[in-house]
């Protein structure tokens, strides 16, 4: 897959989750009315909230991630190889100078986002600030950057905006259902059918959305990114070090998991034997096969 | 029909790749004016330490403003080669005075000097790969064709020395 293919395919899954995100609320909300007994009204609220939503986090998607992140803007003078490190990457690229920023955490981890290489936003933690080297951190800003020139990023912000909503949506649904008594009403058995249904389906789905969109797009980041700074020994040592770090982000979730250069929870280093479903289920690609990847080039 | 849309197409697609071309000469020129602004500041620094080391400041500011007056860019690359050798020498004696090495405003000019070198670097390589880009573009049937009915010839590439190939190989053990 070409990097022109990829912005294309970026851009037409983003029209289309916030589509389906759309439906899928509005239907939600409709299930809800039936049970209530008032569908129409619940109808066009889960629609107009779900249309509010995407575009939303269509345009905001950069900054509720950051402030969900902890991030704070990063100068030149306090980051100066974070900063430089940036510019030359973007330089290196033809794209414009991103905005930086920093989580103050020892774990070492980075991102990007935002939704358009205009509109973008590397963001380090200081810890990954202070264990790599100036040509390390260049490999993994130019990882980072690769994300903006692919578009990786609108994708990624709006799904980790919208899977939070559904996530968020389906944890209010349980904890409305354990307390709401058990009124059979006009919705009938249909509807609760329905609902049970939902409870089940939605955290299924929002974490294949979360696998869908992140897995495959880190190999490809790699690969264009070493071809940046001409360096893949670089980021695949800076990947090493990262995996060898046991320190856990405390500002990362569920719905920004996908957003890190690596898994921000670290897997259990015990259990040796890697399961079937464990690698199905993980937002990153196993490192050791991304290193080795690298280490080949 | 077609022909004429295959036209206008191969036609644009150089003119975007020219202009693509011409934006990423800019940014080495920012970066290189940039260089040659740092300099008069390192020599006064240098000098406050080393006033006996007069002929390696002559180089510099000779390479520099051999750098400043430079016009096309084959001048530029070699100005520039120049005066990678020229402050090479400089940072060489810097060596020699531990005091001029552990001023904080010698250590800032190096750390900028060597950003901007850097920059200059990344600034080449994109120029580079996008005068590839548009030389292969125009080379290639059938749009040699189109290329040699409007005139369009291949750019030159901006020259790296050898020693600064040499350099990114080793920069990292």
């Amino acid at each position: 897959m070409t990097i022109h293919n990829q912005i294309s395919s970026n851009k037409v899954r983003t029209y289309f989750i916030m589509f389906f995100f759309i439906a899928f609320i509005s239907f939600f909300f409709y299930l809800i009315g039936k049970y209530f007994g008032d569908s129409q009204f619940y109808f066009v609220f889960g629609i107009l909230f779900s249309i509010m939503m995407s575009f939303g986090s269509y345009f905001y998607s950069d900054k509720i991630v950051l402030a969900m992140s902890g991030a704070k803007p990063a100068d030149k003078k306090d980051f100066f190889d974070l900063y430089t490190v940036t510019e030359n990457m973007a330089i290196a690229d033809g794209l414009p100078m991103p905005k930086v920023y920093v989580i103050e955490d020892p774990a070492m981890n980075a991102f990007a986002t935002g939704r358009d290489p205009q509109h973008a936003v590397v963001c380090a933690t200081t810890g990954i600030l202070e264990k790599l080297n100036r040509a390390e951190l260049e490999g993994v800003i130019a990882h980072e950057l690769s994300h903006v020139k692919n578009f990786d990023i609108r994708l990624m912000g709006i799904v980790t905006v919208l899977v939070g909503t559904v996530a968020f949506v389906a944890d209010w649904i349980t904890r409305s259902l354990l307390w709401g008594g058990d009124d059979d009403n006009t919705g009938g058995k249909l509807g609760m059918i329905f609902f049970i249904l939902f409870l089940f389906i939605t955290p299924l789905i929002a974490t294949l959305i979360q696998l869908a969109v992140s897995r495959r797009r880190e190999y490809l980041a790699d690969a264009s990114g070493a071809l940046l700074n001409r360096n893949p020994d670089a980021l695949a040592s800076a990947l090493e070090k990262i995996s060898g770090d046991t320190l856990i982000l405390k500002t990362a979730s569920n719905a920004t998991a996908h957003l890190f250069i690596e898994n921000p929870f670290k897997k259990d280093k015990g259990s040796k034997a890697k399961s079937f479903l464990a690698g199905l289920f993980s937002t990153h690609p196993p490192v050791e096969e991304r290193i080795k990847l690298l280490r080949e080039m | 029909m077609l022909f004429v849309v295959y036209l206008v197409a191969t036609y644009n697609g150089f003119i975007v790749l020219k202009a693509r071309i011409k934006e990423a000469f800019s940014g080495i020129d920012v970066q290189l004016k940039r260089r040659v602004d740092l300099i008069p500041n390192l020599v006064e620094t240098v000098k406050g330490y080393a006033k006996h080391e007069k002929e390696v400041f002559e180089n510099v500011t000779k390479a520099r403003s051999a750098l400043m007056n430079a016009s096309s860019n084959e001048d530029k690359a070699g100005a520039n080669n120049m005066l990678t050798g020229a402050l090479k020498s400089l940072f060489a004696i810097a060596e020699a005075y531990p005091d001029l090495k552990a001023s904080d405003n010698f250590k800032d000019l190096q750390r900028q000097l060597e950003d901007t070198e850097d920059k200059i670097a990344y600034s080449r390589q994109f120029l580079n790969s996008n005068v590839l880009d548009y030389n292969t573009k125009i080379q290639t049937f059938p749009n040699s064709l189109v290329a040699n009915m409007f005139n369009f010839a291949p750019e030159s590439f901006f020259a790296a020395t050898e020693e600064e190939k040499k350099e990114v190989k080793v920069k990292f053990s």
